[in-house]
């Protein structure tokens, strides 16, 4: 699996240092239109082609890495930010009002899928890209909690917890000290998961009209913009889906090998 | 007759040489014990002659079973050899059966895989077998799932199991490791009255010699993979011609040298529970009903004074750790009151107060966050007191006192083997100089040698620093060794109280009687 | 010393028990959404009825309109009258298409239900064998060729497989129509042919995640002890993956089988975009965008209970699988 990973960190590595470097140089101006140019296929002017309205596609692709990756990052932001405590927090009153009051709370979060969650918001609030954010960082949080609950509930039975309670730490210093480091590992794996997830998930919400807004570019509009163009040129559909397949695959490879770089079981053996 | 002729057996995992040229012969229905520590390779053994070793193993060698080569074997040919001619148990019973099946279900399949019953002929067979390893249908139905029942329960039907078809051989692994003393009592009259009515031969892996010395007519003694003695045990026993067998006898019957104890009566108490109980909230019958309450501690009451070793013994699920839990001021007490020093002790109490008690787990790998330094896990307890500045320098002497190099400070604790871990977590206790140190089965994990030498430690720290001890155990023969006084503790009471030989040798309570009755031994004169 | 437990001497009190704690956990996640939708639907934007008209109706308009929708009172009552109304099956009255909700909904549901229902048992077909193929064969071709495969698979965004699929099937090969729904009462034949194509662009990327969860949990399980002792017992690797670890790798499973639920309603919600098909989906994009709230908050209210039932269901298959759970509180 060592080749998974590496080929992982390429191409998520390419996914990040493309969005980046959109900030000073692309190909072309994403923004520029030339009717005359329309749906072009791909040239050595344009790399991958034009779309409809004859904008260069490459240097659309670059931009809208920007906002996949802002977005899903951010999203796994607020899961963490928000989960991660109360994951904590209910595994230190394991059993208790709290613990319940979380978990059921979780329960009832994980019943919107983030599609739902952003149909509310736009119906209220109108689209935007950060209504995307918002609901898929709400979604990460039951996740993040879960995870974290069920990683701190397994050291919480040890007898190093124990040993600190007996040296007469708190709920609150025991969590910081000794869980949250050794559940990092989880965290870590669990948040290249969600990230690619939120991908996917931005992908699909601006597809649909619920994500980013024109003129900001993103890889799920282009998509909706090409679906009528498809038949008549199928670049313009394949190369955004590519970009999207290239930068979801290259996390689950990475997340899975760090998963198992991070593995206590193979850790001990060492 | 030769049963099992071994010869020459050696296996390597990933090319890690695991065992050489072990070899033995088994006669029929015969009892062989394979003694040795941990990681000696008795338990490879077995799985060699089963043919389930792990993956990536290799194994040479030649084990003539009933005219056929086992390692020989093609896997089919294992799979109608295994459970038919030769059964094997293991030594965790609670994992050992499939949750989600039911104990007949589950014996009946040694039948029905082999072709040697149908479906309900197989499970009237399965009745059969579960009564006669003390499973009753009347009480354990076969539609009784793994879960509802005990640990020693469930290795019953592991038994049955592995004896459904009679096979000639049974390989028991460790199989009452995992069971309280008189649990283990029982089990091994089963499987010797078993083995007996059957004609089978077994062959036993233990780590204990008292098992063996009870029940096997034979013993090879196992020391890195290698057979290092063998002969009928109780020659083998009575000569110890090697040098191995030799300290691993020491080593179990070790009794470190201990000051006398102090002079009772003048002091206050160092430790007083009066009355302690502990309650817990069980699962309710039904939707309606009321939860149910568990007493764990049940009117505790006892003193221990300054200096004094104190021993508290009893079965798993009598309430010694529930007990523990509250003496250190983990938990709160439902009832009655426990002092340290004269004063309530309780999850609010004071850090000065909560820093005259440490103690010391039993799980050498639990006990340690992996993730820090063993310096600054030897340092935690500073936090009651306060870090001083020269908090290095003590670590290190600590560390030194326990017989470890001050240096190791900067290790982490993967580094370290089970037994250099209880000295750390020795260290750890002594750092902030407790008046009462709790040592919760805190040998209980270790092998026998290693145990050997953690006990002379403790006696020598008892004595240098005065310390007092609270001794958590389920071994006789170790609280024995260590303590001047001994509690027994039954389904949240204490049974008896009194001097630790005295409780030992004349136990005047029912239970005591029970434990000490159950407790293997090797016979006085063989020693 | 007996059986630990008395529950054996009353058959089924224990399912009984368990399914009353369930219900009753229903009925309070379904009570706790409700409140949430209807917060952020009718009680953050202030006044419905004047949001859905925009900025320039006159008071009079509003009035009429919150009259027509029954959308007077104060939040509580108005709470009350609404999930009072959806437990007798009134969802209120669409205010662009002026027709009761319910009305909408049910139409819609005939092409959403099956839709992802059909997706389901295709992701679960497909998964089963596959996953079942890879953790038998572990670390041999086979196991090597699902893992890629199916690495890709949980990659794809179902929507441009989808688009992909067109491309392929409907514009090149012309076996299967590109988009739109004939409606069921023009045969189950033609109806189910327009919902091929949106339930495999569903269906693929979902069985990709479940083939790799049920291949992990069975190699978890593979490593049990009591895997250990059935093939102590004589069973070959194989029985003892079929008869003891498949049922025992089935709890996870089936703990993702219901989380999948959740994504194939929104998979299938954004899916009929692609196929044109008259779904939920397109329902609540058009009322979005016409500021009709009431639909809005029948059809996610909708979607959030079929979630929750959903994991109601996964809890109940939990019971029947594994007998431990129905023993604990």
């Amino acid at each position: 699996m060592r080749i998974g990973f590496g080929l992982g960190i390429l191409l998520s590595l390419a996914a990040l240092v493309a969005a980046l470097v959109s900030f000073v140089w692309t190909p072309a101006d994403p923004t520029a239109m030339a009717i005359a140019q329309r749906l072009q296929p791909p040239s050595a002017a344009h790399w991958a082609g034009t779309d409809h309205f004859g904008r260069d596609i490459a240097s659309m692709l670059m931009v809208g890495a920007r906002t996949s990756l802002a977005v899903a990052l951010l999203a796994v932001g607020i899961g963490m930010a928000v989960g991660v405590p109360l994951g904590l927090l209910a595994a230190a009153r394991r059993g208790g009002l709290i613990d319940e009051a979380v978990m059921r709370m979780n329960d009832l979060i994980f019943a919107f899928p983030s599609l739902v969650i952003a149909i509310l918001i736009t119906a209220v609030f109108g689209p935007s890209a950060v209504n995307a954010i918002l609901a898929i960082g709400i979604f990460n949080i039951p996740v993040f909690a879960r995870v974290t609950r069920g990683g701190a509930l397994s050291l919480w039975t040890l007898d190093y917890i124990r040993a600190a309670r007996v040296a007469g730490k708190g709920m609150a210093r025991i969590s910081l000290e000794h869980i949250l480091p050794n559940i990092a590992n989880l965290l870590i794996v669990q948040g290249t998961i969600q990230f690619s997830l939120g991908i996917l998930a931005e992908a699909g919400l601006s597809y649909v009209g619920l994500g980013a807004q024109p003129p900001t570019p993103s890889w799920g509009r282009m998509l909706a913009e090409a679906q009528t163009m498809v038949t008549l040129a199928p670049h313009v559909a394949i190369f955004p889906g590519l970009a999207i397949v290239a930068t979801v695959l290259g996390l689950n490879l990475m997340g899975d090998g760090l998963r198992d770089a991070l593995d206590p079981r193979l850790r001990r053996a060492r | 007759m030769t049963l099992l002729r071994l010869r020459d057996l050696d296996v390597a995992i990933g090319g890690t040489p695991i065992l050489a040229g072990v070899g033995f012969d088994l006669a029929e229905g015969a009892v062989m014990g394979l003694v040795g520590e941990s990681g000696s390779g008795k338990s490879m053994t077995a799985l060699a002659l089963m043919g389930l070793l792990p993956e990536g193993a290799t194994v040479t060698g030649r084990a003539d079973f009933a005219g056929r080569d086992l390692l020989a074997l093609s896997e089919t040919a294992l799979c109608g050899l295994r459970g038919r001619e030769i059964g094997m148990i293991f030594q965790e019973p609670m994992t050992a059966l499939n949750p989600l099946q039911t104990i007949g279900d589950q014996v009946a399949e040694t039948l029905i895989v082999h072709g040697a019953a149908r479906r309900a002929e197989a499970r009237g067979v399965a009745a059969e077998r579960l009564a006669r390893v003390g499973l009753p249908q009347d009480r354990f139905p076969l539609s009784l799932y793994p879960h509802e029942l005990s640990g020693g329960q469930r290795q019953r039907v592991c038994i049955a199991m592995a004896v459904a078809l009679r096979p000639k051989l049974l390989i028991a692994d460790e199989p009452t490791t995992a069971l309280d003393v008189t649990t283990q009592a029982q089990i091994l009259d089963l499987l010797t009255g078993l083995v007996a009515e059957e004609r089978m031969a077994m062959l036993l892996i233990t780590h204990d010699l008292a098992v063996v010395s009870g029940t096997a007519d034979h013993v090879a003694v196992m020391q890195a993979g290698r057979i290092v003695e063998a002969g009928a045990t109780e020659a083998v026993f009575r000569t110890r011609a090697h040098d191995y067998t030799r300290r691993l006898f020491a080593a179990s019957a070790h009794r470190p040298d201990r000051r006398p104890p102090p002079p009772g009566g003048e002091a206050p108490p160092l430790l007083e529970v009066r009355g302690a109980v502990r309650e817990y909230r069980l699962p309710r019958p039904g939707p309606f009903a009321p939860h149910p309450a568990l007493r764990a501690v049940d009117g505790v009451s006892f003193a221990l004074g300054p200096g004094e070793s104190l021993g508290l013994v009893g079965e798993s699920g009598c309430g010694k750790s529930t007990l523990t839990r509250a003496i250190l001021g983990l938990d709160a007490l439902q009832g009655g009151e426990i002092r340290l020093a004269g004063v309530p002790v309780g999850p609010g109490m004071d850090p000065a107060l909560r820093a005259r008690v440490q103690v010391v787990f039993q799980d050498p790998y639990g006990s340690f966050d992996p993730r820090w330094r063993v310096e600054r896990l030897v340092a935690e307890p500073f936090h009651l007191t306060g870090r001083p500045d020269d908090w290095r320098d003590r670590v290190g002497a600590a560390l030194r006192e326990v017989g470890l190099a001050p240096g190791d400070g900067a290790k982490f604790i993967h580094e370290f083997s089970g037994g250099q871990r209880q000295r750390i977590a020795i260290a750890r206790a002594l750092i902030i100089r407790p008046d009462l140190i709790v040592l919760d089965e805190a040998v209980s994990a270790l092998d026998v040698r290693v145990r050997a030498q953690i006990l002379d430690l403790l006696a020598a720290l008892q004595d240098s620093h005065g310390l007092a001890y609270l001794f958590i155990s389920h071994d006789l023969s170790v609280v024995r060794a260590v303590t001047d006084r001994v509690l027994v503790m039954q389904a949240g009471r204490i049974v008896e109280d009194g001097a630790a030989e005295a409780v030992l040798t004349a136990p005047r309570h029912a239970y005591t009687q029970q434990l000490v009755a159950a407790t293997p031994k090797i016979p006085e004169d063989w020693m | 010393m007996g059986p630990s437990s008395l529950a054996a001497e009353i058959p089924g009190s224990d399912m009984i028990a368990y399914l009353a704690r369930r219900l009753v956990s229903l009925a309070l996640s379904l009570a706790a959404a409700s409140v949430a939708i209807f917060a952020v639907i009718e009680v953050i934007p202030g006044d419905p009825a004047a949001f859905m008209l925009g900025l320039n109706a006159s008071p009079e308009t509003v009035a009429a309109l919150r009259a027509e929708l029954g959308l007077e009172g104060g939040p509580v009552d108005r709470y009350l009258a609404w999930a009072g109304g959806m437990l007798t099956g009134d969802f209120g009255v669409s205010y662009t298409y002026r027709t009761p909700v319910a009305d909408l909904v049910a139409d819609r549901l005939a092409v959403s239900g099956p839709l992802a229902l059909l997706a389901l048992a295709l992701a679960a077909g497909l998964a089963l064998p596959v996953g079942l193929l890879a953790a038998a064969r572990r670390g041999r071709a086979a196991d090597v060729a699902v893992m890629g495969a199916t690495q890709i698979g949980i990659s794809v965004p179902n929507f441009w497989f989808a688009m992909l699929l067109v491309l392929v099937f409907a514009v090149n090969w012309q076996v299967l129509p590109a988009g739109g729904f004939p409606g069921w009462q023009a045969g189950a034949g033609p109806a189910l042919a327009a919902l091929i194509l949106p339930a495999v662009a569903l269906a693929l990327p979902q069985a990709a995640i479940l083939a790799r969860v049920l291949r992990s949990a069975l190699i978890e399980t593979l490593g049990q002890d009591y895997i250990r002792t059935a093939r102590a017992k004589g069973l070959s690797r194989g029985q003892a993956l079929r008869r003891h670890a498949f049922r025992n790798a089935l709890i996870p499973v089936l703990t993702i089988l219901g989380m999948q639920f959740s994504f194939l309603l929104a998979g299938a919600i954004i899916i009929e975009n692609v196929f044109y098909l008259p779904g939920l989906g397109r329902l609540v994009f058009q009322a979005i965008t016409q500021r009709d709230l009431v639909v809005v908050e029948s059809v996610v209210m909708l979607l959030v209970a079929a979630v929750i039932l959903v994991t109601f269901l996964v809890d109940l298959a939990y019971a029947a699988v594994d007998p431990r759970l129905r023993h604990r509180a």
